[in-house]
């Protein structure tokens, strides 16, 4: 047994955290760590250095721009980002789409897709959720009807994050109505501006507009745009949601939030001395980062024993519990801001800015138990797959 | 980064695990507790000769000189049997302050009884109407001539009942903690033996000026105790995820197993989800137990590194053992039925070497002095 990182470990370490710190322009990285709204200009900048260096990718297979890297580094790299507050490349490119081409499609498929894909020349979102299709997915009922050399798809999807920004979609759709619902379902690639596609948005209880509706009112999409075969697309959203995405545990981003509270608390006069000072105050940020640890330390046995073979059990633990420390932080900069949280927008006024956001943020972190496979979701998959309840 | 153990380590547990698995059901487990001494010279004597007994001590002093990562599995495979044989009280806290403290001709004197099953020992430091950690002792060494004489109040000293020899802590005439051997059976030694609430057995020790054997060249043991305190505080974890294991199987057991309104307790949402969040806390303590293993390991254990492990470890015992009983229903909470059992050693573990309240505050101290929490 040894909780340590080998000598060239740390050296890949001490080399991603210069890079980071030094390529990725610093008003970027400071938007992420003090909570400020990204632009789209932020995210394709930042993925777009981050492609030039090597680091968007680097899961992929090598031939397509991906690191042949171990289970650790890969580790490193992503929390090394956390921790110097980097945007992370888009989701829907670097951990959704992008490995499904490249493990599903066609070799013309990947040649179109996968270089514009790494460099977010495209920007992808995500046509999984609908209405009455939520964590029980495969109830999805967005049809596509085969037309000649097109599928014409009708329907509507919910929950599409960023879908104001995307150049295309990846969409799961209906393909044969007649089997078990799991059977007769495709994965289609289309481009968002195709007649018949209308986004509108969803304004979300920060107020920030984040994720939208995405309507398809016969939608022509070209066949050679289906991934893969057709009516398999059950067997690739599974691979999909199953890229181990230990990243989504948060922990160095909510180090780095907690780093930040304790900035805050620090100026913040309580008693007499100041709020970081205060014992009960201590107390609450001191089991907070106790149970941070635990969890890193449970990601790390997680990413230790990642040999490919079987998923560590211990790896159900990592979301359910991120998300919930996630939310634990945001809460502890609401309660650093007090009173001086009920304003928001305002400038010029005594409240700071910090202080502002506080409140929208800690709703908007609300979403973290719920998305990405709910915390109830969660504690099924441990209770069936592990106790064997 | 590694969290495996080796072939060797895995053979260590797995002899244990059958050993104790052969000594204790739960109805011999009912009736050693029950016995006066509260646990079995038989299965005493069986680690004794596997050389559990003494693990982590060197070669030369009678020892197998194997490290703080074979300690942690054989204290995982206690706590998974609840087995009472005192390893940590009467071994591997007081046999560690003689290995680290003593003289050679004090190790030589004492280590080797120990390890061969012969000797028992207990510490007795803990003092009455103080908290953990102990600082400013009350308990005072005197010089006289060859001899120091304590006196003093001990307690809780656990195991001090069956205790040949005990290792006690004073204030030294200059100051400064000294570290004593005092004979059990000395003139001026009153023991009042007594049952904990999880079958574990203690003493109340009274020292009347009684004839004390100073350990080492008599300086400040303040450190030698923090040292093995760390060590002691990893053990504490490895046996409580034990116990904690084996809580929640016997929970999934149960559930799997019990009907109500015609179905097994599993069918019911409510209860599954709750012992998925048992999972949860479990795999968290068993984090933090392995980190504090490993840090005693590598050298780099302090007393943060140990209250970090100790606080996760004692909120996931709690809520782990809480809900244990809770989804056993009635059968929880009687003794015939193994899980009460579980729970209460949980119990007194967590109060035992500080409790969640004194770890937290360790931690508390420092909240200001670093940006980012790391390992």
């Amino acid at each position: 047994m040894k909780l340590a990182l080998s000598p060239e470990e740390v050296k890949f370490r001490d080399e991603l955290r210069e890079l980071y710190r030094t390529k990725i322009p610093a008003e970027i990285r400071d938007r992420v760590k003090y909570g400020l709204e990204l632009s789209r200009d932020d995210i394709v900048t930042t993925h777009r250095i981050l492609n030039a260096n090597g680091l968007a990718v680097p899961k992929w297979p090598t031939a397509w721009g991906g690191q042949d890297w171990t289970p650790m580094q890969l580790h490193i790299w992503e929390d090394e980002m956390q921790l110097a507050s980097v945007p992370e490349p888009l989701t829907f490119n670097a951990q959704m789409i992008g490995p499904v081409i490249a493990q599903f499609g066609s070799e013309e498929l990947k040649q179109r897709f996968l270089p514009p894909t790494a460099n977010l020349d495209i920007w992808w979102c995500q046509g999984f959720s609908e209405p009455d299709a939520g964590s029980d997915l495969a109830s999805l009922r967005t049809t596509a009807v085969r037309d000649g050399d097109s599928y014409i798809v009708n329907g509507q999807k919910i929950w599409t994050t960023l879908a104001q920004y995307a150049d295309w979609i990846f969409c799961l759709v209906r393909t044969d109505p007649g089997v078990k619902k799991q059977a007769g379902i495709s994965l289609l690639l289309f481009d968002v501006k195709t007649p018949g596609v209308t986004i509108r948005p969803i304004k979300l209880i920060d107020g920030h507009h984040e994720v939208n509706e995405v309507f398809f009112e016969n939608v022509r999409v070209p066949a050679d745009q289906l991934v893969g075969e057709e009516n398999m697309g059950w067997t690739y959203a599974k691979f999909l949601l199953g890229n181990e995405r230990t990243g989504i545990t948060g922990v160095g981003r909510t180090k780095v939030k907690l780093g930040v509270a304790k900035e805050y608390a620090a100026q913040i006069r309580s008693g007499s001395g100041t709020l970081l000072e205060d014992p009960v105050f201590a107390a609450r940020i001191a089991e907070i980062e106790n149970e941070l640890l635990a969890l890193e330390l449970t990601l790390m046995r997680v990413v230790s024993n990642s040999t490919g073979d079987k998923p560590n059990p211990a790896s159900s633990v990592l979301k359910l519990r991120g998300s919930e420390l996630q939310q634990a932080a945001t809460e502890l900069l609401l309660d650093i801001a007090g009173s001086d949280a009920l304003p928001v927008n305002t400038d010029d006024i005594a409240s700071p800015g910090w202080a502002q956001r506080s409140g929208p943020a800690y709703l908007n972190y609300r979403k973290t138990t719920i998305y990405g496979g709910s915390s109830e979701v969660q504690r099924t998959i441990i209770a069936s797959t592990i106790l064997g309840l | 980064m590694d969290f495996e153990l080796t072939d060797e380590q895995v053979m260590l547990r797995d002899t244990v695990r059958d050993l104790l698995g052969r000594a204790y059901d739960p109805e011999k487990l009912l009736k050693v507790t029950d016995t006066e001494l509260g646990w079995s010279r038989d299965v005493w004597r069986q680690l004794a000769e596997l050389g559990v007994l003494g693990l982590p001590f060197d070669e030369a002093d009678g020892g197998v000189g194997a490290g703080p990562v074979e300690t942690m599995v054989v204290m995982e495979e206690i706590g998974r049997r609840n087995a009472p044989e005192p390893l940590l009280d009467a071994v591997l806290i007081p046999g560690g302050l003689i290995a680290r403290a003593g003289t050679a001709e004090q190790r030589q004197a004492v280590l080797p009884a120990l390890t061969a099953g012969e000797t028992l020992l207990a510490f007795a430091h803990a003092e009455p109407g103080t908290r953990w950690p102990a600082t400013d002792l009350a308990t005072t060494a005197v010089r006289d001539g060859d001899v120091y004489r304590i006196t003093g109040v001990k307690n809780p000293v656990p195991h001090g009942d069956c205790a040949d020899r005990l290792v006690v802590s004073a204030t030294l005439p200059d100051g400064g903690l000294g570290l004593f051997l005092v004979a059990a059976d000395a003139e001026g030694v009153t023991r009042t033996a007594y049952r904990t609430f999880d079958e574990r057995r203690g003493a109340n020790i009274e020292f009347a000026s009684a004839a004390a054997e100073l350990l080492g060249d008599g300086g400040d043991a303040r450190s030698v105790v923090d040292t093995v305190t760390v060590a002691a505080q990893a053990s504490l974890c490895a046996e409580s995820l034990g116990a904690m294991e084996e809580a929640l199987r016997l929970t999934t057991e149960y559930l799997k197993t019990r009907k109500q309104f015609g179905v097994t307790l599993s069918k019911f949402q409510t209860l599954t989800q709750r012992a998925a969040n048992m999972y949860v806390s479990l795999e968290l303590a068993r984090s933090m137990s392995l980190y504090a293993t490993a840090a005693v390991a590598d050298g780099s254990a302090d007393a943060v590194a140990a209250s970090r492990a100790r606080l996760q470890v004692g909120r996931s015992g709690r809520h782990i053992g809480q809900e244990a009983i809770q989804m056993h229903g009635g059968i929880g909470i009687t003794s015939e039925y193994p899980v009460s059992h579980y729970v209460a050693r949980l119990t007194a573990i967590a109060r035992t070497l500080g409790g969640d309240l004194e770890h937290l505050r360790v931690l508390s101290d420092r909240v200001g002095d670093y940006t980012l929490v790391e390992f």
